[in-house]
């Protein structure tokens, strides 16, 4: 019996594709999520528009609220640890988080290296701004791909970015000759192996999902038609003015998200999304996906 | 050439499509009444049986499928079969009740536990050992005298049938062999059978 090989953690993050993993706090979020829909929900201490408002350095949850979140859903529960910090991610797999999300909404703990993720048997997803990065993540063992975005502005342009980014550089690659695929490599600074592969298969070799910025079911078919296999939602959903119909539709819109009467449909009773920031009001050094390479 | 639906309302549907796509096979993805009534087979794929069983009554589709499942095959995994069984004895999924069988949820453990293994299965041309997947897999803990036993780990079953209607705890679709959708398209030109 083979357990924690690259296959089974790819596995899981198929089974999570068409669907919306919401980042939830308490036991009691995680509940709304997992009853409005959720594939997954994301444990965190504080939802990234309070890290960004109260300041502060972001560690990963503790013990005691992942367990809570897992005796009261059963849904696959994911927690973040800080980028390099192998040994909260080493402590989160011996709680049997099923997921690990080496997240730049956390403070970083290394400023030069990420984890080494092919010596965890937990999977983890990466946030990523362009091809170059993601193929990097992937090459360390990421088993899943997320765009940040910038996370908790509620301002989808970052994730639109990145997820067009990585599509772009795909692209390119598909319509290379041989030749010019080292010379890529080098410009992008990923694995030449994964060049190649995503070079003849057109996509990443992993799942693609967004995150970072996603407030209301459009932002979500929006990044669906983009090519996301799947949406993080966090503070979208609990800085709005109605969490549960808004997870609610946020859920039906990844599954309807090619259908414009449908969207209108789910839409319709929302109450306020969250209010959002422009990018611009955001001090570069406050942008929380300049964290990481 | 037959149609073969897949239940898209979230998870493996892809993965589904891709093994089907290799056999000649027509697939339908089936997201809204109606979508059903082209397909001559319906496979139910790998996902969070919460989300499906949520999403399958938001869209009213529950009805149509207990229909298209009295005069034509249905295939569930993982996931699936959770919400093909007829217990499951957890209030936050509404099962179809297609297969007397009893589940126990995520009974290998969470995802540190998924796991690989060979498998023997019968399928039409007799037995084949592939590649089982197994992901957060249910367990079967009982079935009805009418559900047959076509695959078992350490003696428990993983892969049974019941008339029309079958179910794996495992992903057929992410294993190499397409020996289970091969199994699941002979069954379109077979004759009903009574249950």
């Amino acid at each position: 019996m083979e357990k924690g090989s690259f296959e089974v953690k790819i596995g899981l993050a198929e089974m999570l594709k068409g669907g919306v993993i919401m980042d939830v706090t308490t036991a009691e979020q995680a509940k709304i999520a997992e009853d409005a829909g959720a594939v997954a929900v994301m444990a965190l201490e504080r939802i990234p528009a309070d890290i960004r408002s109260e300041g502060g350095i972001a560690r990963m949850s503790t013990p005691k609220m992942i367990k809570d979140i897992q005796n009261i859903v059963s849904i696959p529960v994911m927690a973040k640890c800080r980028i390099g910090h192998f040994a909260e991610a080493q402590i989160l797999e011996s709680l049997d988080v099923d997921f690990l999300d080496e997240s730049e909404v956390l403070t970083p703990a290394d400023d030069a290296n990420h984890i080494n993720k092919h010596a965890f048997k937990v999977p983890f997803v990466c946030g990523c701004r362009d091809l170059g990065e993601a193929l990097r993540r992937i090459g360390e063992g990421a088993a899943l791909i997320r765009t940040k975005g910038e996370a908790g502005s509620g301002n989808i342009v970052e994730a639109v970015r990145h997820m067009r980014k990585v599509q772009n550089e795909m692209k390119v690659l598909t319509i290379l000759d041989e030749e010019e695929l080292m010379a890529k490599s080098k410009e992008l600074g990923a694995p030449f192996s994964l060049v190649k592969q995503v070079a003849k298969l057109g996509k990443l070799p992993v799942p693609n999902f967004a995150a970072g910025g996603i407030a209301t079911p459009a932002d979500a078919s929006l990044m669906m038609q983009l090519g996301a296999e799947s949406i993080f939602v966090g503070s979208g959903i609990y800085k709005s003015e109605d969490p549960p119909n808004r997870a609610r539709a946020i859920v039906a819109a990844v599954t309807y998200f090619d259908n414009p009467e449908k969207l209108a449909e789910v839409s319709y009773d929302l109450r306020k999304a969250m209010k959002g920031l422009d990018i611009a009001e955001i001090p570069e050094e406050q942008r929380l996906q300049e964290r990481g390479w | 050439m037959p149609t073969v639906g897949i239940l898209t309302l979230q998870g493996a549907y892809d993965k589904h499509a891709q093994v089907l796509r290799k056999r000649n096979v027509d697939t339908q993805s089936v997201r809204y009444r109606g979508d059903l009534l082209n397909c001559d087979a319906l496979i139910i794929p790998g996902g969070e049986s919460t989300t499906m069983s949520k999403l399958m009554d938001h869209i009213g589709i529950r009805d149509e499928i207990l229909t298209f499942a009295q005069t034509n095959p249905v295939m569930g995994t993982c996931a699936g079969m959770i919400l093909m069984a007829n217990r499951g004895g957890d209030s936050r999924i509404k099962p179809l009740g297609l297969l007397d069988i009893t589940i126990v949820r995520n009974a290998y453990g969470r995802q540190v536990d998924s796991f690989v293994e060979e498998i023997e299965v019968k399928t039409k041309v007799g037995v084949e050992v592939i590649k089982g997947v197994f992901i957060r897999a249910p367990k079967i803990k009982s079935i009805g005298e009418n559900v047959e036993v076509l695959a078992e780990l350490y003696n428990e079953p993983i892969f049974v049938r019941q008339g029309l209607h079958m179910a794996t705890s495992f992903h057929p679709e992410l294993s190499n062999s397409c020996a289970i959708h091969d199994l699941l398209i002979s069954m379109i030109w077979e004759p009903v059978l009574a249950e």
